[in-house]
């Protein structure tokens, strides 16, 4: 099978035309089997995509693999492959996207755009997992912000229309220098091939722009551009500001999208093209990039202890363990990056899994403050259980996911600066502070609420949802190897790349610097 | 001698005896009783034309002395504008019939207008030049102001006579000086004088005035006041007309006349031109954020693209050009939907144009709704939509010509841009319900409105093949 990826991307998108095209009406009959559609539509991307992966996948190759290739427009080439850092991704956003539409299912207004929108947006997170053309893979990236606007915006909250203006403005300013960027490449290299560009060195001499001497050179401004892109998309403290109204007014399916997967893809683009690419300047930058990462850490952690709204602290909290992974990309070595992956794709399962959990109460009582809440365990005995696990799991506990990403980095940090490592373990402090007081508050004390004295337990759709995060969490929690297998050949590869690339600059660039002086 | 220079100008001599027998035929056979025919009539002749200079072979010929030439630009330009037209005449019909206004004098000013368009793109010579822009402001002037008892309309028209006449007068100063400083007016003869020596001060002048003439009629700042007045004031199809084929003869026209008569002196036009640019890409972003009239704000929008568009010419390379050329043809056909849309913007048969009686449309026509939305993010430049792929060749374009400043400052004027384009979306799909929109949709207006959306949606698999042509076009230009 040559065009297995092209299948796995495309048959959300062929879901979604046939929802279009043949589903009238919306009548609740209408309406339950477009969420049917959707439903086996991601289940069966999730089984084709596991199969094929499974079956494919060799993951002591650090290449890519099921590569296919074809001509597009203008010199491009839709190039689709997968090597062991993206390769899970893909898993990941299959696996996720059938308990999204479980998630959807009270919804009941206007289903069939909202399942449309919600299969467009797997294909495209898919696609960007998978491009390896720049060009392709920046219209992918930017295409997924149109159904994550009209998600927030039809089926969002009060707020609903400040965060999503703000959600697209904020994340196209950030992506359209990266465009820039990536054409600059195209021309410096005179090729869009990523396979290509990650082998190509750019220069790194340094030069002036508008009378400031800038180190690095051409790969400094490059990695900026980039890193705007990214760090607006991951997001980092101080563009964070967009995530937290983003969440509070996206509908929960719209959350977990966009908690576990559409922040991984920032994350992504630092380990496809940042890291690798600019090596030099990563090097240059990286001190720069851990301590705004420990900022946040700190920063957002405090800030989620003090939040009322439960969506807006785990959104903060968000923040603060995607700056776990920026840390340990940064940290440039084998635990760092290895740990970087392994957070965001155990953040994936428990960032999901809580914003589910807070949709299932949200669903019956149609607030999200903390206030409203409190002693759910005398009524809620399941939900207490299943978001115990889960407010462990984001603490860091270990056996959960959690731990593994967490101690990983913080082990590579504390290689790489002290102080770093420092900083960033004083964060997995205040996460233990402000996820025990969240649960504390919502789910133990007296139930002393009258409109709580009725509300029920989760009921089977909701446990089914909740079944696989669980069972993910505590598995790679236990049994690491599991994806440290898959990802650590191609990452060994990647930071071999990038040593090998740093060593020749080091030798180089005092040369370039006698030969400018000398020029003088 | 002479037969062969009429046989290059066939599908232009078609159309002006066309256009002169339809409007003898319709003076003295009934009036406006034929009206209805004249404008099927027409828009036929049209797209014939348009499909004859398509298929027509390769190569390029010059006539009556290097006045008029026919290559692969002029061609893509013409076919472009040909269609363009064609379809405003049909989707023009059924509005100016609802509107007491279905004249046949409409199609016809129509079909001259595109004549004249079509001698501008394929002058070699700045009389030629100035002929054809004459012939199609003239025929513009007339339309604009075609609602004759409205105020509005009048002084829409009005505005655009004495501006217009204020950027042909620069134009000619501007030719007058180049004929004084060149000795001649042919294209390939100012060339070959700006090649034997520096560009002097009275044809850096003559330049400039052409320059500032040329970017009156591309409506690109800081030339660019007419456009929202003019924009408001005509009947609506009249507007669609302005944004699509004048705009692409007018662009076409200015790649003309700096690569044919001033490539030697590159260096010098493409400064002012990235000036143009900039600005054009500013303005249009920022004025149009106040606009709630659908449209001035399609006014700005245009003024913001027509900057986007310079941006391929301020290059001053063939990519540059093709860059340009696949611009257009997109922003032509952004612009038929949109206004395929606009002309049925009204409820219990008055015309509205603020936006916000879009408020929650998409509960009541979701296609159409979806349409416009697709229109919408491809003006803005949205990947995976057509637009995005314009805007991507111009930057492509501008930093291959280390112009990096350039295209930066365009993508952020497109991120500001893409709020107003938003904007309309929000009133569809996230604003409060009012009032719904009756406006009973023709078939050819939903025909034209679905196609549009279609083309964006399905043109990111290889853009109709039209890079290609674009490239052949472009090579021609610059030899």
């Amino acid at each position: 099978m040559e065009n297995l990826l092209s299948i796995i991307t495309f048959l959300p998108l062929l879901g979604a035309a046939i929802l279009v095209v043949f589903l009238r009406g919306d009548d609740a009959y209408a309406q339950r089997n477009a969420k049917i559609l959707a439903l086996v539509t991601t289940l069966a991307t999730f089984v084709i995509s596991a199969v094929a992966i499974y079956s494919e996948f060799d993951p002591s190759n650090t290449g890519f693999q099921m590569v296919e290739n074809h001509q597009w427009l203008a010199g491009l080439n839709y190039k689709m492959g997968v090597d062991g850092i993206s390769v899970l991704f893909v898993m990941l956003t299959t696996f996720l996207m059938p308990v999204v539409i479980g998630a959807c299912w009270t919804v009941t207004y206007r289903v069939k755009e909202y399942m449309v929108l919600f299969l467009v947006l797997e294909t495209l997170m898919i696609a960007v997992f998978c491009a390896l053309d720049l060009v392709l893979f920046y219209v992918v990236f930017e295409a997924g912000l149109i159904p994550m606007f009209l998600i927030v915006g039809i089926w969002g909250g009060k707020d609903r229309i400040y965060a999503s203006f703000k959600f697209f403005l904020y994340t196209l300013l950030g992506s359209v220098l990266m465009l820039v960027a990536m054409i600059a490449m195209w021309m410096e290299a005179g090729t869009t091939d990523i396979p290509t560009l990650l082998n190509h060195e750019f220069s790194y001499a340094p030069m002036t722009v508008l009378g400031f001497q800038i180190m690095g050179g051409l790969q400094t401004l490059l990695f900026l551009a980039f890193f705007a892109s990214f760090a607006v998309k991951m997001p980092m403290w101080p563009v964070h500001t967009w995530l937290p109204d983003a969440h509070v007014q996206a509908p929960t399916a719209g959350s977990v999208v966009l908690a576990a997967i559409l922040l991984k893809m920032g994350g992504y683009g630092f380990l496809r093209f940042s890291l690798p690419m600019f090596p030099v300047a990563s090097e240059l930058l990286a001190t720069f990039v851990m301590t705004l990462s420990v900022i946040a850490i700190i920063y957002t952690s405090l800030v989620a202890m003090m939040q009322e709204d439960m969506k807006k602290l785990i959104a903060y909290s968000s923040v603060a363990h995607m700056g776990f992974v920026t840390m340990g990309i940064f940290t440039l070595n084998q635990q760092g990056v290895d740990g970087a992956i392994f957070q965001m794709l155990s953040h994936g399962f428990i960032s999901g899994a809580l914003f589910l959990g807070v949709g299932v109460i949200y669903d019956r009582m149609h607030t999200r403050d903390i206030d409203a809440y409190g002693g759910l365990v005398i009524r809620m005995p399941a939900y207490a259980l299943v978001f115990m696990l889960f407010t462990m799991a984001n603490v860091g506990l270990p056996g959960t996911s959690g731990f593994i990403g967490e101690f990983l980095t913080l082990l590579a940090a504390f290689k790489a600066n002290t102080w770093i490592a420092f900083g960033a373990t004083t964060g997995v402090i205040l996460s233990a502070g402000y996820a025990l007081w969240l649960y504390r508050r919502v789910v133990f004390g007296d139930l002393i609420k009258e409109s709580l004295k009725s509300i029920t337990d989760m009921n089977t759709r909701e446990r089914l949802m909740m079944a696989p995060l669980i069972i993910m969490t505590i598995l790679l929690g236990v049994y690491p190897a599991l994806v440290l297998d898959i990802i650590g050949p191609s990452v060994n590869a990647l930071l071999e790349n990038v040593t090998s690339a740093q060593a020749a600059a080091a030798d180089a660039v005092p040369a370039a610097v006698e030969a400018t002086v000398e020029a003088h | 001698m002479i037969g062969t220079d009429l046989n290059t100008v066939l599908p232009e001599l078609i159309l002006a005896i066309y256009s002169m027998a339809a409007l003898m035929f319709a003076v003295y056979f009934g009036k406006d009783k034929r009206a209805n025919m004249i404008f099927w009539l027409t828009a036929i002749v049209l797209v014939v034309l348009a499909a004859v200079i398509a298929l027509a072979p390769a190569g390029a010929k010059t006539a009556f002395n290097g006045a008029f030439i026919d290559d692969a630009f002029s061609r893509y330009a013409k076919v472009i504008m040909l269609i363009a037209s064609a379809v405003i005449t049909l989707i023009s019909k059924d509005y100016l019939e609802k509107n007491n206004l279905l004249k046949f004098e409409y199609p016809i000013l129509i079909a001259l207008a595109t004549l004249g368009m079509m001698m501008m793109v394929s002058a070699g010579d700045l009389m030629a030049l100035y002929m054809g822009l004459e012939l199609q402001s003239l025929s513009l002037y007339v339309v604009a102001s075609f609602r004759r008892d409205s105020l509005r309309s009048t002084e829409a028209g009005l505005k655009y006579f004495v501006l217009g006449a204020l950027s042909s007068g620069m134009l000619l100063y501007g030719a007058s000086l180049v004929y004084g400083f060149a000795g001649t007016t042919t294209f390939t003869g100012i060339a070959s004088t700006i090649e034997t020596g520096e560009l002097g001060l009275g044809m850096l002048f003559g330049l400039v005035f052409l320059c500032v003439g040329m970017a009156f009629k591309v409506s690109a700042a800081p030339f660019h006041m007419w456009t929202p007045d003019v924009y408001e004031g005509s009947p609506t199809p009249v507007t669609a007309f302005f944004a699509t084929a004048p705009k692409v003869a007018a662009a076409c026209l200015f790649a003309r006349v700096m690569h044919d008569a001033f490539t030697e002196a590159t260096g010098d036009w493409t400064q002012i031109i990235a000036f143009l640019s900039l600005l054009s890409m500013f303005l249009g972003a920022i004025a149009a954020i106040g606009q709630t009239n659908i449209k001035r704000l399609m006014a700005f929008s245009s003024i913001a693209h027509m900057g986007f568009a310079l941006m391929g010419l301020a290059a001053g390379t063939e990519a540059g050009v093709q860059a340009l050329l696949i611009y257009m043809a997109i922003y032509v056909v952004m612009n038929i939907g949109t206004f395929a849309f606009i002309l049925n913007m009204e409820r219990d048969g008055t015309a509205i144009t603020d936006i916000s009686a879009l408020g929650q449309y998409s509960s009541v026509e979701p296609a159409r709704a979806a349409a416009l939305g697709i229109l919408m993010f491809s003006l803005a430049g949205i990947p995976p939509l057509v637009g995005f792929f314009g805007k991507f060749y111009v930057l492509k374009a501008a930093i291959d010509a280390d112009m990096a400043w350039l295209a930066i400052a365009g993508v952020i004027a497109s991120v500001i841009g893409a709020f107003y384009y938003l904007r309309i979306i929000y009133y569809m799909y996230f604003g409060d319900e009012v009032e719904p929109m009756n406006g009973k949709m023709p078939v050819v207006h939903y025909v034209a409105l679905m196609t549009c959306a279609a083309i964006m949606l399905f043109g990111v698999v290889n853009l109709f093949g039209i890079e290609g042509y674009a490239a052949v076009a472009a090579e021609a230009l610059l030899k």
